[in-house]
């Protein structure tokens, strides 16, 4: 548990991290760094997309899962990697 | 008188003469006409023109302008006019022409004139469609006869009365009823009685509606909503599948099976308490993962995809590309002592930390780093001294053997949790009494035991066999010297038994191994012959600090020293057929995996340099400086397995990689025509050639 605690402070403080999100699998958001609005919107939409990934990609083939998932826009990247129960939201800069 | 009336027509009557006054006033007087017939008697006649004129003279006699003038004669004349029943405006006479008698004939006028014509609905109750109708309407025939009968027709419609007047009203529904069960028939006629008969209604009371209902609670509803897709289908059996598993398992009531190793890496065991953070264990460090490479975005590109073009134009050099650098806290003061690629994951390798100064030794660190995230290590174990040299299985990758400065070696388990090795020597157990400089995993032996060499200077070659989670060690071989010389080497405590300060085993001949010594020699030794050795070189003048086998040529083996030069040897020949002077001393020296013919080689002023045989035999076709000359000291190098780079430990505790440029890592031009030959037998032909090359000239090498 500490160690996960270590490396999401980690991660927090590599260059351009903006924040972290851990929401859980009904989209609530469990862990965050962000303040309490962007939070409540990011883990309802990406909670959507991430579903819809991980349909996708089961569908095609059942036996295959989603590993991780990047949205890169103009400004920023959006990293979301999904686990059984929980999935984790990086948003990152690395251009800063 | 009489015949006169007769022709005249019907409507005349010799009726006397009171009735014909009447009609005499209709008949007007006609002026001028030939006939004297008169119509009238004579007294009438009189009376009738004396009338007129009476008429006449009694309102004044007007003369209208366009009176006809008449004389008194001719005024006084009487004509006639008859009356008769012929249309006055029929034409008097029609003609035919007969043409059978070819004259014309005359016809019959019509006489008749239609003034008004309406059309009835009055049937004489005889005919045939007064009868059909009156079928219909259901008037029975009896009421037909009753009509027409002249007699009867008074008498039966007064019998009919009489019972109409006894029932009154009450037998109106009886009386239908009779006269339908008489007549057959479906509507009956309500013949009803003229005299006190009165409808009377009743309508009994309608009871109001009165709507009683009954609900019961309804029963709790939620919504459900679920897409069935195929995936959903697949995760659905195969938990039925684990259940009937576990079932059947539960029924044999044998030990339940540990669940296999299903991670694809040698991952710590994960935590299963209840506590929120720890289940996203994996999802962080696959994030922690993708935020390094956002971050060294340009070094991952330059890792995968930069070749340097500009070795085109260096005809022969090439260049090293630094990429990641890999440093840790915890790894501040400890220098790099050992390097390891991990075999079957070929992005992990190992670094093992500690001290080459004797005076100062500290703790040590053995630490695992992955390509995949340069920022940490993926593990770290904190061990009490200095690791001199670590090796990790090539089957079974989660092993790995340290062997230390004090004399331990120690075997890690990457899967299992902890901090401690998972086996360790003790002084008990046979530990070395000074510094292990090499450890080297060998095939597992006849009972399936993990087994592991190390090299020590205390002059011993230890077999440690891992026996139901013990060490247990074997002498192999006692390195002594061929006449005791008390001339100290480095890091050499007694003089009579020589140190072994490396060895390396044969890639294919198992038993066949090579140790270097503290003095400089190198011995070949076998498994089989614990005291004798097979062959001796002498190598150097200091101590040996690499010996390596070559992967691909089965004869030649490489020697490093810190006497300044690297020597490459063929073990059936004493001396060495290269030698490299490499003005500074040598730490380390490594094959490449994807030539015969490459090496590269480190040295303390900071040089990495890369030789190919191939292309140049005197020389380093590269020799960057890696690190500034004063700063630091580069302890050891490695090649990968399979990417073209090279990860170089210095005595600061940095691991540097770098990229070897296209010149490095040139395999032979194939002639036209011929395929690239790849494989170990080009390797070995490639060095074969060499060495055959220099077999002649044996002098040519210094």
């Amino acid at each position: 548990m500490a160690e996960v605690e270590e490396t999401l402070k980690r991660i927090q403080s590599q260059k351009g991290v903006q924040g972290i999100i851990i929401v859980n699998s009904e989209g609530i958001p469990v862990k965050t760094t962000l303040d309490n609005s962007s939070t409540v919107h990011y883990a309802g939409l990406i909670h959507q997309l991430v579903m819809k990934a991980r349909s996708t990609v089961r569908d095609i083939d059942p036996q295959n899962d989603l590993t991780f998932l990047r949205v890169r826009s103009k400004k920023n990247e959006i990293m979301i990697a999904p686990d059984k129960d929980y999935f984790l939201i990086v948003i990152q800069n690395p251009s800063d | 008188m009489g015949h006169l009336a007769e022709s005249t027509g019907n409507y005349l009557d010799l009726a006397p003469p009171a009735r014909l006054v009447v009609l005499v006033t209709c008949i007007q007087r006609r002026t001028g006409a030939a006939t004297q017939q008169v119509l009238l008697d004579d007294e009438e006649r009189v009376d009738t023109v004396d009338r007129w004129d009476e008429s006449h003279h009694g309102k004044g006699l007007i003369k209208p302008p366009d009176q006809l003038e008449l004389t008194e004669a001719e005024l006084k004349e009487e004509f006639t006019r008859i009356l008769t029943a012929n249309n006055p405006h029929a034409p008097a006479n029609i003609v035919l022409y007969n043409s059978k008698e070819c004259c014309y004939k005359p016809t019959v006028v019509e006489q008749m004139i239609v003034h008004f014509v309406v059309e009835g609905s009055l049937l004489h109750q005889d005919s045939d469609e007064a009868r059909r109708q009156k079928a219909k309407g259901g008037l029975p025939e009896e009421t037909a006869t009753f009509d027409t009968g002249a007699g009867p027709d008074e008498a039966k419609p007064e019998t009919l009365d009489t019972p109409a007047d006894d029932e009154g009203g009450a037998g109106e529904e009886d009386r239908p009823d009779s006269v339908a069960s008489k007549t057959n028939q479906k509507k009956e006629a309500k013949v009803t009685n003229q005299f006190d008969y009165s409808e009377r209604a009743c309508q009994n009371l309608n009871n109001p509606h009165r709507q009683i209902g009954c609900q019961p609670e309804p029963p709790p509803r939620s919504n459900f909503s679920s897409l069935a897709n195929q995936w959903v289908i697949y995760d659905a059996y195969m938990e039925e599948l684990q259940k009937q598993e576990r079932n059947k398992e539960k029924q044999k009531a044998a030990p339940s099976k540990k669940d296999p190793d299903n991670t694809k890496r040698a991952v710590v065991s994960t935590d299963s308490h209840g506590h929120d953070i720890s289940k996203v264990r994996k999802a962080v460090k696959i994030i922690e993962r993708m935020v390094n490479q956002n971050t060294f975005d340009e070094i991952a590109q330059d890792f995968k995809y930069y070749e340097d073009d500009s070795d085109e134009f260096r005809a022969q050099e090439g260049t090293l590309l630094p990429l990641w650098k890999f440093q840790y806290d915890q790894a501040k003061g400890l220098s790099v002592t050992a390097l390891c690629w991990n075999k079957k994951y070929q992005d992990l390798f190992a670094v093992g930390m500690g001290s080459y100064d004797f005076n100062k030794q500290e703790h040590g660190l053995l630490v695992f780093y992955s390509l995949k995230n340069t920022a940490f290590p993926e593990y770290s174990y904190p061990t009490k001294s200095g690791i001199l040299c670590i090796d990790i299985h090539e089957q079974h990758s989660y092993l790995v053997a340290v062997g230390f400065y004090d004399g331990c070696v120690a075997v890690y388990n990457l899967n299992k949790e902890g901090m401690d090795a998972v086996h360790k020597s003790t002084a008990k157990t046979g530990k070395h009494t000074d510094p292990v400089w090499q450890v080297r995993w060998q095939k597992d032996d006849l009972d399936n035991n993990h087994n592991f060499y190390s090299v020590s200077s205390d002059g011993r070659v230890a077999s440690w066999t891992l026996v139901k989670n013990e060490l247990v060690f074997t002498d192999v071989i006692k390195l002594s010297l061929n006449g005791a010389m008390s001339e100290g080497t480095e890091g050499s405590q007694q003089p009579i038994i020589a140190c072994g300060t490396a060895f390396d085993f044969h890639k294919e001949i198992d038993y066949l191994f090579l140790v270097g010594t503290g003095e400089g020699k190198i011995h070949k030794c076998s498994k089989t012959y614990s005291s004798h050795f097979l062959e001796t070189y002498v190598a150097h003048s200091m101590a040996v600090d690499a010996v390596k086998w070559n992967h691909f040529h089965p004869k030649v083996f490489i020697s490093c020293s810190s006497d300044w030069t690297i020597k490459i040897w063929d073990h059936t020949i004493n001396t060495p057929i290269f030698t490299f002077d490499l003005n500074a001393a040598v730490g380390d020296v490594s094959w490449s995996p994807y030539s015969s013919t490459v090496f590269s080689a480190v040295t303390i002023d900071g040089t990495v340099h890369v030789f190919d045989l191939n292309i140049n035999k005197y020389e380093a076709i590269c020799q960057p400086a890696v690190m500034a000359k004063k700063k630091g000291k580069l302890t050891r190098v490695e090649f990968n397995p399979i990417h073209p780079i090279i990860i170089v430990g210095d005595d600061r505790g940095y691991v540097t990689s770098l990229k070897l440029s296209p010149n490095l890592r040139k395999k032979p031009k194939a002639k036209k025509g011929q395929e690239l030959a790849t494989g170990p037998e080009v390797e070995v032909a490639k060095m074969d050639k060499l060495l055959s090359l220099l077999q002649q000239p044996e002098n040519s090498t210094a």
